[in-house]
């Protein structure tokens, strides 16, 4: 198996996988990243998204071999201590049920901000849409996402 | 309040000097005091104490949560009262997730909505007696009288003096502290912490992705593996062809046990591209169900088949014959899959001296019996690690997944974490079964209801009736029946197991009633109320007054019937022990209704913590609405024609309507938050969409209805006029 180059939270990787293996199981099997989840391996849910470039990306059809030169954050490199805007707002707002698919919301919701740092309503809404959340805290994560775009 | 503590309770008090300096107190949650004394004799010299609050020299109090956690947010409300009755400070209290311990902790277990009713005393008891042994070690050390003493934030202050000490400080001396025969409880009045909005204690390692699911659980030379069930229900293996898949890269085995076929790996990638290739015939073992015949087979068992009495109040065939009216409604529901986010996942290493299990689990004391019945292992064996839940709505009270891993691992004999795909969650049960009611009710010339009938039949349901329920006790004549149709198709409790259909049926119907005879809907069930409470039928297993308090909460909030712009429908329901009613407002839209807004009046007795209380009534509302709105799961010769997110349907973002939570104050106990706030809300959807366009949704999913997809628009029916 070749050897893939990643740079991953501002660290090189280099990792002997399959070059299908989605990022996704990466992360998870050889790299020890647990916080991006797995939901649903069809792009469906979001609970996999992670940041390529800066944009929110669907890890679970990622295929490694399409990563050379992307710069990849995970929700464990979004801030050093845990105290982007995004990760603020989340504690303030008190969104998490269960918290599984928490990950995946904060890394989509910190990209749009990192584009559009004061989106309406309506562009919260229509881009937080691809993430479910199946204990329903949707109110509270679209409340988050408006406090965290006052603290950017 | 003073709380006694019995003296089977004191026996089992255990303090303990940590080793690193501290105060433990052990308390036994198992002297509850219903099941005291059957369970203490079980154990008896064995345990000591259960759940430990220890307090540190440095003063951080810990303490053990024993439920596992779904996001109905125990691991917060729990320690709050504790904390509440310790005059502790939150900001220094730690909280662990305790593993299964049957001798330390009682009902150790997630569902029913009944975590916070059951260890209410327990926790309360627990904090007030750590204060109670803290104060008179102060006081010893002053040597003041404890009364004059007062506590606040982990400090004990002698009043008169202004002298203070930290509970660190005294966690040595309160070790010598005899513990008391009764503790006072706080006057609610009192409380400090109950009752306010406390944010989740894992926040911080849900949002910085730390590992605390299952699925995140990892141990050195720890094998992956799936399992391929059979693709549908009625199936069983009958050859497998697992060679292209064994010599694939990072594949260890292909196993097959029973109707699993499970092929063993080094990754989960690797496991997935191989699964993919082997081939797997099947053979008929029971009847290929499909949903069509479903539909059939309601309809010939409400008509023909032999029902169940559950409840018979008066005479019934009488009241119907004697009838001025008959009004006659039948709704139906499709399974549903719970589909928690985290898909399910079990470790397991089966070793020579026992069986270590970790994973998400609601049910870990089933799980570990379950385990130890089919590989014949003593339980005290087993040890069971409970990881937070990635959701569960029922489906972790099942056991299937555990012993699944548990038997692999006893095969191969190596450590192994077994993983669902999501396709093998939604395809592999057990669901919300399908059920069909029947109601009718019949009319005097008055417009009284004089008779009421309710028969359902449903899939693998048992009951699917809750015969004690409203209206039950305020219809003389009433008769409660219902069918199961048993099948292939695996079923199971699925967040407020039956309610949560039964619910709109019953409640719709009753609108539908009401609005036969021209009255508000709420006046309706008022009077209703009123006489199940001055005239009982028959014996009444709801509260009256809890329920009518919910009514007229939710009017009031909602300003009912006096809204000109937009459209209401009204639901009240009582599950498990707690009372909600809802107002749902609807606009038509482009010729369509869009459901704006729902009001929820609660009664979940005392509120714990009101932003954890908010999630459930506002999770379980997008919860209900959601499913009633998109839920189903239909299957075709025994296998489920949806696999996966892209062909069922869950709610999303822009779908949910404005929530507005409020809650009954009125000092009960609490009476639990995690199911109550679902069943109610399909019934006030689809009143308030009749109120619109004058079309009775009587089926789920509500999106198929005519309403939705404009096929087949019947003209606009003019309603009552009333509200």
């Amino acid at each position: 198996m070749p050897g893939y180059q990643l740079k991953i939270n501002g660290k090189s990787f280099t990792v002997d996988v399959a070059s299908d293996t989605p990022l996704l199981w990466v992360l998870r099997d050889h790299l020890n990243l647990v916080g991006t989840k797995y939901g649903c391996g069809i792009a469906s849910c979001g609970a996999c998204t992670v940041h390529m470039n800066g944009t929110a990306v669907k890890s679970c059809m990622l295929p490694v071999s399409g990563l050379a030169n992307a710069e990849i954050t995970t929700i464990e490199g979004l801030s050093e201590n845990g105290d982007h805007p995004v990760q603020l707002a989340w504690e303030e707002v008190d969104v998490a049920q269960c918290g599984y698919c928490q990950a995946g919301q904060i890394m989509t919701a910190s990209a749009l901000l990192k584009k559009n740092p004061k989106p309406t309503e309506q562009e919260i809404v229509k881009t937080m849409h691809g993430n479910i959340c199946r204990c329903g805290a949707y109110h509270r994560i679209r409340e988050a996402v408006k406090l965290a775009s006052t603290k950017i | 309040m003073t709380r006694s503590i019995d003296k089977s309770r004191r026996d089992f008090l255990k303090i303990t000097t940590l080793t690193a300096g501290g105060f433990m107190l052990g308390f036994n949650w198992l002297t509850n005091e219903v099941k005291a004394a059957t369970v203490i004799k079980t154990v008896a010299g064995e345990i000591g104490f259960n759940s430990y609050l220890s307090i540190a020299t440095d003063g951080l109090i810990t303490l053990f949560s024993p439920n596992p956690e779904l996001g109905q947010n125990i691991m917060t409300s729990f320690p709050m009262v504790v904390a509440e009755e310790l005059d502790a400070d939150w900001t220094k209290v730690k909280v662990v997730q305790a593993v299964l311990d049957t001798a330390r902790f009682d009902r150790q277990s997630t569902g029913g909505s009944g975590a916070v009713p059951h260890s209410w005393y327990l926790l309360r008891t627990a904090g007030a007696t750590a204060r109670y042994m803290l104060v008179a070690a102060a006081a010893k050390r002053w040597n003041v009288d404890p009364a004059e003493c007062t506590t606040e934030k982990s400090f004990v202050i002698h009043s008169s003096t202004g002298k203070k000490l930290g509970y660190g400080e005294l966690a040595q001396d309160a070790c010598s502290i005899t513990v008391p025969d009764r503790v006072k409880l706080k006057d609610r009045k009192d409380f400090k912490i109950i009752g306010t909005a406390v944010k989740n204690v894992e926040n911080s390692k849900i949002h910085t992705g730390k590992p605390l699911f299952g699925l995140d659980f990892y141990r050195e030379g720890m094998l992956h593996a799936m399992i391929q069930r059979p693709k549908a229900f009625g199936l069983k293996v009958k050859s497998v062809d697992a060679a292209e898949a064994k010599s694939m890269p990072g594949i260890i085995d292909v196993v097959t046990f029973g109707n699993n076929v499970a092929i063993v790996g080094k990754s989960t990638w690797e496991i997935m591209k191989a699964r993919k290739t082997m081939k797997i015939e099947y053979e008929k073992d029971g009847n290929l169900e499909s949903s069509a015949d479903h539909d059939k087979l309601f309809k010939t068992l409400l008509d023909t088949g032999t029902p169940t009495v559950q409840r018979k109040d008066g005479d019934v065939d009488a009241a119907f014959k004697n009838a001025a009216k008959i009004i006659k409604s039948e709704y139906q529901c499709p399974f549903l899959p719970h589909s928690p986010m985290e898909p399910m996942n079990f470790f397991a290493h089966y070793r020579a001296d026992g069986i270590e299990l970790v994973g998400p689990t609601q049910t870990p004391a089933n799980a570990r019996g379950a385990v130890s019945k089919l590989l014949n292992v003593p339980e005290e064996k087993i040890s069971l690690q409970i990881t937070r839940l990635g959701g569960g709505f029922g489906r972790r009270l099942k056991t299937d997944y555990v012993t699944e891993a548990a038997e692999l691992s006893s095969i191969i004999k190596a450590p192994v974490k077994v993983t669902w795909m999501k396709e093998d969650d939604m395809a592999g049960g057990s669901y919300r079964p399908a059920v069909k009611y029947r109601f009718e009710a019949a009319l005097d010339a008055n417009g009284n209801m004089t008779g009421y009938k309710l028969r359902g039949v449903g899939i693998n349901a048992g009951n699917c009736t809750r015969q004690d329920n409203f209206p039950s006790g305020a219809v003389d004549n009433l008769l409660i029946e219902s069918i199961e149709h048993v099948s292939p198709i695996t079923t199971g409790a699925w967040r407020a197991p039956i309610t949560n259909f039964l619910a709109f049926a019953e409640q719709s119907f009753l609108d539908e009633v009401a609005y036969a005879v021209k009255k508000d809907p709420v006046q309706f069930r008022l009077e209703l109320l009123d006489r199940a409470k001055n005239n009982p039928v028959g014996e009444i297993k709801y509260d009256i007054d809890r329920m009518v308090g919910v009514i007229k909460l939710a009017v009031e909030k909602s300003n009912w019937g006096k809204k000109k712009d937009v459209s209401q429908g009204f639901s009240v329901y009582f599950s498990h022990r707690s009372y909600v009613a809802q107002v749902c407002e609807v606009k038509m839209e482009s010729g369509k209704p869009s459901v704006k807004k729902i009001y929820a009046a609660a009664d979940c007795g005392e509120v714990i913590n009101l932003s954890g209380a908010r999630q459930q009534v506002m999770g379980g509302i997008v919860d209900g609405y959601g499913h009633a709105m998109f839920g189903k799961l239909t299957f075709t010769d025994g296998e489920t024609d949806q696999k996966n997110y892209n062909s069922y349907r869950l709610i999303r973002m822009r779908e949910i309507p404005e929530i507005l939570p409020h809650f009954v104050d009125n000092g009960i106990d609490p009476t639990g938050l995690g199911e109550p706030a679902l069943p109610p809300t399909g019934g006030a959807v689809a009143n308030a969409i009749f109120k619109a366009t004058g079309s009775r949704i009587k089926n789920q999913p509500f999106n198929e209805h005519s309403v939705f997809t404009g096929k087949k628009l019947k003209s606009t029916m003019k309603n009552s006029g009333i509200n």
